[in-house]
């Protein structure tokens, strides 16, 4: 090993790759052998049953769904404290961190009040014939709730860094605000944004206590990917569940390798030649 | 395009920036803005490009009263100190950025076309597709002011163009800037607060303090006719002695030097390092040597002064001056301003 001038390196890797093989990669090793553990054809009949492949595509397109709402409501929220000074704006600053800090069930148990037929929210859209509660819909509010923090702070931090003479520079060479937003801005912000999607549709699909409250848990309509694995482990057949895990774990294993890629190749400018 | 401000005033909080400025700048004129941290320099350019808007006054385009125009409406090319060139683009889409957001439409192979001879013209053709985090300080600078002279601007404003580069780089580029503006004519107002950077660069010079114009004038006008202390000693190292005017003749400590036109009196005396000598023998400042620094082209001597001023000055790099030698200090030549 080449001599390194800063001190605690064998320890300090020693430590971190110890811990991160105990708490993370164990467990997952344990799934993976548990669900490996059936053989193909059972396998395969389990992660493709009816009710299995009804709970992924309502996790998938409600996270898909909350994550393209964070995206725009999360950029904006972070523009709007990055950008303008306004009383309370620390005030909002601190609240966005705030379903980081709740028990998930603390707010899917507020938003299933909220949201039920004769909730303050609930009542007036369902006078507009909109039912939220025990819904999709549902499930992709609670998803909208518990992984906003996401995008707002990985973005904010790029956004206060931007140099304002950037901007300026667009403006002196004729650009309008909308071409410079385009251009400049949001080139710029495409890394942070990528990271903050990425883990707030990492967070949706693996989201337990926000939505069961609010979703209903109806099999095949509204039940999400996430109960389904709770139920199979209640049932003891531990097995099945994590035959459906695995189906997560690979789902988010794909989606993180194809944002890395993205985010690499949108930082390509970064690489020096 | 000239251009004329009119009594401009900049207020930011409480602190005011820029008091009542009134320049004129000629069309195609070399213009340096000079003056120490917080003269207001930088301001005043930011308001000339409309980066920055006027709390009072008018700033006139050649006829056209450009004071509450817009920056993107303006007309001006900025080039910035640290170049603010756009990250994620090629070398190649920054100086074809202007040309792509303009409202006069222009082809694909316009552009190409424009970008190439822009890129032959500040001499980085080949590097059109490099980013900009992949060329040097000084190569980032010459895109910049490609990038700005890409819209074809009536005014070129140059904010601290060379203040992050090396010495060398900053030397080169200052030459070449000056041939550019011979080639292009166009009028150029450039800050700095570096004296050498502007008397080097500049077809006229304007030196601010406090929000406020001192003097303004050709390179050669206000080193030979510095109007004020602050000038002289702003424009280059001068020693001070304090002496006393009688009869159109300058005293100090027994050195005696012409000071024309000065009422008698108290008096302050400027001398450059260069307008002093060392003599063993009087008439001079009677002064003790404390070190002497040698430098490529001469020797630079420290000496205190019995009255305690200490004074710097240039001997021949022949000369044979050793630390604790007692002597005289003459004055070849001064500036002298009547002490009020």
């Amino acid at each position: 090993m080449k001599r390194n001038v800063l001190p605690g390196l064998r320890l300090s890797l020693g430590v971190t790759l110890f811990y991160v093989g105990l708490i993370v990669l164990l467990p997952l090793a344990a799934l993976a052998v548990k669900a490996a553990s059936l053989g193909p054809a059972e396998y395969w009949s389990i992660v493709s049953s009816p009710r299995s492949v009804a709970s992924y595509r309502v996790t998938v397109l409600a996270a898909l769904a909350a994550t393209v709402f964070n995206l725009f409501f999360g950029l904006a929220l972070a523009w709007v404290l990055t950008r303008y000074r306004f009383p309370g704006r620390r005030l909002v600053d601190a609240m966005v961190d705030l379903p980081f800090a709740l028990p998930t069930a603390v707010a899917g148990i507020s938003l299933t009040a909220l949201f039920s037929a004769n909730g303050w929210f609930g009542s007036v859209l369902g006078q507009l014939g909109i039912t939220v509660a025990y819904t999709p819909l549902g499930i992709m509010i609670a998803m909208c709730f518990t992984s906003l923090p996401f995008i707002v702070r990985t973005v904010q931090p790029v956004l206060e860094d931007l140099d304002p003479a950037l901007e300026e520079a667009a403006q002196s060479l004729g650009g309008s605000d909308w071409t410079i937003f385009r251009k400049v801005i949001l080139p710029l912000l495409s890394p942070a944004l990528l990271a903050g999607t990425s883990l707030s549709f990492a967070r949706s699909l693996g989201e337990f206590g926000a939505i069961i409250f609010i979703a209903g848990n109806q099999p095949m309509k509204t039940e999400i990917t996430a109960l389904l694995i709770f139920i199979r482990l209640e049932e003891y057949d531990y097995q099945a569940a994590a035959a459906i895990a695995s189906v997560l774990l690979i789902t988010a294993f794909v989606m993180l390798a194809i944002t890395n890629w993205m985010q690499a190749r949108a930082l390509r400018y970064t690489v020096k030649g | 395009m000239k251009i004329r401000l009119d009594n401009v005033i900049k207020t930011f909080d409480t602190f005011r920036a820029v008091h009542g400025v009134s320049l004129e700048i000629e069309s195609g004129e070399l213009v340096a803005l000079l003056g120490p941290s917080g003269s207001g320099k930088t301001t005043i350019l930011r308001m000339v490009a409309g980066l920055e808007y006027a709390d009072g006054g008018h700033i006139y385009f050649g006829d056209q009263d450009a004071t509450d125009i817009p920056v993107r409406d303006r007309g001006v090319g900025f080039v910035f100190q640290h170049y603010a060139l756009f990250p994620h683009m090629t070398v190649a889409e920054n100086i074809g950025f202007g040309m792509s957001v303009s409202k006069v439409k222009r082809s694909k192979a316009e552009i190409a076309a424009r970008v190439a001879q822009l890129l032959k013209l500040v001499r980085l053709e080949g590097l059109g597709d490099r980013f900009p985090g992949q060329i040097s300080g000084g190569q980032r600078q010459r895109v910049a002011l490609a990038r700005a002279l890409a819209v074809d601007p009536k005014v070129l404003l140059l904010d601290e163009p060379f203040g992050a580069l090396d010495a060398n780089v900053r030397h080169d580029l200052r030459r070449w800037l000056r041939e550019i503006h011979q080639e292009l004519g166009i009028t150029t107002i450039f800050v700095t607060h570096d004296q050498e950077e502007a008397l080097d660069l500049a077809d006229r010079v304007v030196i601010l303090k406090e929000g406020r114009i001192v003097q303004q004038g050709t390179p050669q006008a206000v080193c030979r006719d510095p109007k004020d202390a602050f000038v002289l000693k702003f424009l280059g190292d001068a020693n001070r002695l304090t002496g006393e005017v009688r009869g159109g003749r300058a005293m100090a400590g027994g050195a005696e030097v012409a000071a024309p036109g000065v009422a008698d009196g108290p008096a302050e005396i400027f001398a450059r390092p260069r307008d002093l000598d060392w003599s063993l023998q009087g008439p001079g400042v009677s002064a003790t040597v404390t070190r002497v620094l040698d430098r490529p082209g001469e020797r630079r001597v420290i000496a205190s002064a019995a009255s305690g001023e200490v004074l710097e000055f240039d001997v021949e790099p022949e000369r044979e001056i050793a630390a604790g030698e007692a002597g005289f200090v003459t004055l070849r030549r001064a500036k002298v301003f009547a002490l009020s």
